[in-house]
C-alpha cells in the first residue's frame, strides 16, 4: 500500500471544487461537441491567415486572359487505393464563334498534386524569403492546378480565397478588439463611477444605437479618400465597424459593474486598502471576463458579414486588396455566375466561418458561467 | 406614461437636429464636391467642360459657400418641406425618393409579415417538441439562416433561377410595368415580383426570431401555471397557444419598432444586388457621385424612421409589460 494514496478516493466532485474558473469553463465547453469542431475550423482558418502565401498554389494577382474561367479541378486524395492526391487535367479549346477559350475538365488525364513545391517567391510570416508552397503541380509550371478554378482574368481562385480569408478574418478580429477596448473602457467608467460620466456615455450609446447602421456605414466608407492605401482603408473600415459595435458591449459591461460594485468582495477589497485600479483589474474584471469573451466571439460574425457586404457593394476593402467581399464582387453578374458557378465558393466560406463563430460563441456563452446549471 | 411619451416626443427634434449635423458632415466629408466627380466623369467619357462653366455651376449650386452656409440652406429648405434638388438628376429629390420610398416600405413590411408568419409557428412547434427531429432540423436551418449574408442568398437564388429555369428574378416589375402609371395590374405585377426579395430579406430575421420564440416559450412552459392548466385537462395545443405563447410573444412584439427600420436599412444591400427600384441603390449612387443633398436627405429619412421605430418599440414595451418603469429613461 502506497503512503501517497489519498485516504479518500478523489471523486469528480472534489476535482470540481479545486478546479480554477478557467478549468471549469474549459470542461464545460468541451462537452459542446459542435462548438469544439467549430473551434477547430476557426483554428484552421486562422492558420491560413498567418501565412496565406504558403497555402497558395499561384500568385493571387497573376492574370492571364487565356486562362479565364477554368473550372474547378476536384482534388482526389486516393489514386485507386493508394493515397496519392491528384486532380484531373483541363483542356482548353477556342470557341470558333466567340473566339473565347473554353476550358473543360479532362478526367482521363491525371495531374499529380505534389507537396512543398517551388513556386512564386514570397516572405514567410513577412520574414523568411522562400519559394516553397504547400501544394502545387509540377515545378516547371507546365501542368495547371486550380483547386477552385479561375476568375474572368484567369486568376487562381484558391489562392485568392486564401488571401481573402486573411483580410476578412483579420478585420473581424481587429474590429471586435477595438469594440472590446472601447466597450470595456467606456462601459467600465460609466458603471464604476456613475454620475455625470455615466449620463454622458449612456446618451452617447443611445445616440449611436439609434443611427441606421448600414446606411451610415455606407456613407462613411464612401467618404474614404479614393487614393488611400489598402492598409489605410483596412484600418478605417475596422474603426468604422467598431464605432457602433462597442455600444452593446459597453452596456453589458456597465451593467456588470453596477451589479458588482455592491458586492461584498469589492467592499472587502476596498477595506483591505486595495487601489481602485487593483479592484477593477484583479477583482471585478475577472468575474465577467468569460462573458466578455463569449459576447465578443458572437460579435465577430456580424463584423465579417458587414465587411463582406460593404466590400461587395464596392465600398469596403478595394481591389487590389483581396477580401471575401471583393471576391464575391466577381459574382455580381448572374450571366457570369451561370458560366462559372465556382465564383460563389467564397460565399460558402463566409457562411462556414460565420457559422463556426456563432457555434463557438454559443458554446462559450454556455460555458462562461460554470456554476449555473 | 403620457409624460414619458411627451418627453420623448420633445426630444425627437433635438435628436433629428444632431443627426442632421452628423449626416451632413458625413456626406460633406469626401474631398472635392459633386462637380469634381462630374468633371472627372465627363473627362473619362471624352468630353470636357471649361473651368469657367464649372465655376458658374459651382456658384449656382452654392458649392462655393462655406460648409455651414450650405448646411443652413439645406435645413431651411427641409423646414419648408423641400428636400432640395438632386445635382445629378436635376430633379427635385422628393420626386426621386417618393415612389422608391413607398416600394422600400412595401418590401420591408412584406418581409416582416413573412418573418412572423414563419417564425412564430416554427418557434412554438420547436418548443413544444424539444429535441425532436423537426426541432433539430429547424435549429440547423436557423444557424445557417443567421450565417448567410442576405446578398449571398440573393445571388444564389438569382443564379439558380437563371441557370435552371432561365428566369431573371431581378427588379420589382415586369418590363411592361416599369414605367407604367399605378394601376391594379401594376400592383398585381408588383406582388408577383416582390415576394422573393421579401423572403431573402426576411430569412436572417426569421431564423433569429424562431430561436428567441423557442427559448422564451421553453422558459414559460416550465412554470407552475402551465402544469395547473394541464392538470385541469386542457388540450396541449390550446394550453400552449392560450397562455404561454402570448407571454413569450411579449418581448418580441416590443422589438417590432426596432426591427422594421432594421429591415428598412437591410433592404439596401439586397436591393442593390437584385436591382430593385428602392431607395437603396439611389443612396448608393448618390454617395458615390457625391450628390450630397440627395444622399443627405435619404440618410436623414433613414434616421427619422429609426428614431420613430425605437420610440414605438419603447412605448410598446412599457404598454405590454407594466413591470417596466420608464421614468428613468
Amino acid at each position: 500500500m502506497s503512503v501517497l494514496a489519498p485516504a479518500v478516493p478523489v471523486t469528480a466532485e472534489d476535482r470540481v471544487s479545486v478546479a480554477s474558473n478557467w478549468q471549469l469553463v474549459w470542461w464545460r465547453f468541451r462537452k459542446h461537441r459542435l462548438a469544439l469542431v467549430s473551434a477547430l475550423v476557426l483554428l484552421v482558418l486562422y492558420v491560413t491567415v498567418l501565412c496565406p502565401d504558403f497555402f497558395s498554389t499561384q500568385d493571387p494577382e497573376a492574370t492571364e486572359a487565356r486562362l479565364a474561367f477554368i473550372p474547378i479541378q476536384r482534388l482526389h486524395v486516393f489514386d485507386g487505393l493508394r493515397p496519392s492526391p491528384w486532380v484531373p487535367d483541363v483542356a482548353g479549346k477556342r470557341n470558333p464563334t466567340t473566339l473565347r477559350m473554353e476550358w473543360r475538365v479532362d478526367e482521363s488525364r491525371k495531374i499529380p498534386v505534389r507537396f512543398f513545391v517551388t513556386g512564386y517567391p514570397y516572405r514567410l510570416l513577412g520574414v523568411v524569403s522562400t519559394r516553397i508552397h504547400l501544394l502545387g503541380a509540377s515545378a516547371d509550371g507546365r501542368e495547371r492546378l486550380h483547386l477552385l478554378g479561375t476568375d474572368r482574368l484567369g486568376r487562381d481562385q484558391w489562392s485568392r480565397l486564401v488571401h481573402g480569408t486573411r483580410t476578412s478574418m483579420t478585420i473581424g478580429l481587429t474590429a471586435v478588439t477595438f469594440s472590446v477596448i472601447l466597450g470595456v473602457l467606456l462601459g467600465g467608467i460609466s458603471g464604476y463611477y456613475g454620475g455625470p460620466a455615466d449620463a454622458v456615455i449612456q446618451r452617447l450609446i443611445e445616440l449611436l444605437q439609434s443611427l441606421p447602421t448600414i446606411p451610415i456605414w455606407l456613407a462613411l466608407t464612401a467618404a474614404l479618400p479614393r487614393d488611400w492605401s489598402p492598409q489605410q482603408v483596412f484600418f478605417a473600415i475596422t474603426v468604422i465597424l467598431s464605432l457602433v459595435g462597442w455600444t452593446t458591449l459597453g452596456r453589458e459591461v456597465r451593467g456588470r459593474f453596477l451589479a458588482l460594485r455592491e458586492e461584498d468582495f469589492v467592499l472587502a477589497a476596498e477595506l483591505a486598502g486595495a487601489s481602485q485600479r487593483r479592484i477593477i483589474v484583479r477583482h471585478m474584471v475577472p468575474t465577467f471576463l468569460s462573458h466578455i469573451i463569449a459576447t465578443s466571439t458572437l460579435a465577430i460574425p456580424a463584423m465579417i458579414i458587414n465587411e463582406t457586404s460593404l466590400s461587395f457593394l464596392g465600398l469596403g476593402i478595394r481591389p487590389p486588396a483581396i477580401s471575401w467581399g471583393v471576391l464575391l464582387q466577381e459574382a455580381q453578374n448572374i450571366q457570369t455566375v451561370a458560366l462559372a458557378p465556382w465564383l460563389l465558393v467564397p460565399g460558402a466560406v463566409v457562411i462556414l466561418s460565420v457559422l463556426a463563430f456563432n457555434l463557438v460563441g454559443d458554446g462559450l456563452r454556455d460555458a462562461a458561467d460554470p456554476y449555473s446549471q | 406614461m403620457t409624460r414619458y411619451v411627451l418627453k420623448r416626443l420633445v426630444l425627437l427634434p433635438a435628436l433629428l437636429f444632431l443627426f442632421s449635423v452628423t449626416v451632413f458632415a458625413i456626406v460633406q466629408a469626401p474631398p472635392g464636391d459633386f462637380l469634381t466627380t462630374y468633371v472627372a466623369t465627363l473627362a473619362s467619357s471624352g468630353s470636357s467642360i471649361n473651368a469657367e462653366q464649372v465655376d458658374a455651376l459651382r456658384r449656382e449650386y452654392g458649392l462655393d459657400r462655406p460648409v455651414w452656409v450650405q448646411y443652413l440652406k439645406w435645413m431651411e429648405n427641409l423646414a419648408k418641406g423641400n428636400l432640395g434638388l438632386s445635382l445629378e438628376y436635376q430633379r427635385p429629390n422628393a420626386e426621386l425618393i417618393g415612389e422608391r420610398l413607398v416600394l422600400t416600405m412595401v418590401l420591408a413590411l412584406l418581409s416582416f409579415v413573412f418573418t412572423w408568419i414563419v417564425a412564430i409557428p416554427a418557434g412554438i412547434y420547436s418548443a413544444m417538441h424539444p429535441r425532436s427531429v423537426v426541432d433539430y432540423l429547424l435549429t440547423v436551418l436557423n444557424y445557417v439562416g443567421v450565417a448567410t449574408p442576405n446578398f449571398m442568398l440573393a445571388l444564389v437564388l438569382m443564379w439558380g433561377a437563371f441557370a435552371y429555369f432561365g428566369m431573371s428574378v431581378t427588379g420589382l416589375f415586369s418590363p411592361d410595368f416599369v414605367e407604367a402609371p399605378w394601376s391594379l395590374a401594376r400592383v398585381l405585377d408588383l406582388l408577383e415580383h416582390v415576394w422573393l426579395p421579401a423572403v431573402v430579406l426576411g430569412v436572417a430575421g426569421t431564423a433569429r426570431l424562431t430561436r428567441v420564440m423557442r427559448a422564451n416559450l421553453l422558459d414559460e412552459l416550465n412554470k407552475p401555471y402551465v402544469t395547473t392548466a394541464r392538470a385541469k385537462g386542457l388540450s396541449e395545443w390550446r394550453l400552449v397557444v392560450r397562455y404561454p405563447a402570448r407571454l413569450a410573444l411579449n418581448p418580441l412584439v416590443s422589438t417590432i419598432g426596432w426591427y422594421l427600420p432594421a429591415l428598412f436599412s437591410g433592404s439596401l444591400i439586397v436591393a442593390t444586388v437584385m436591382n430593385l427600384p428602392n431607395i437603396g441603390p439611389l443612396l448608393l449612387r448618390a454617395l458615390i457621385n457625391q450628390d450630397m443633398y440627395l444622399a443627405g436627405s435619404i440618410l436623414l429619412i433613414y434616421c427619422f424612421l429609426t428614431i420613430v421605430g425605437t420610440l414605438i418599440s419603447d412605448i410598446l414595451l412599457a404598454w405590454l409589460d407594466p413591470r417596466i418603469r420608464l421614468e428613468e429613461g
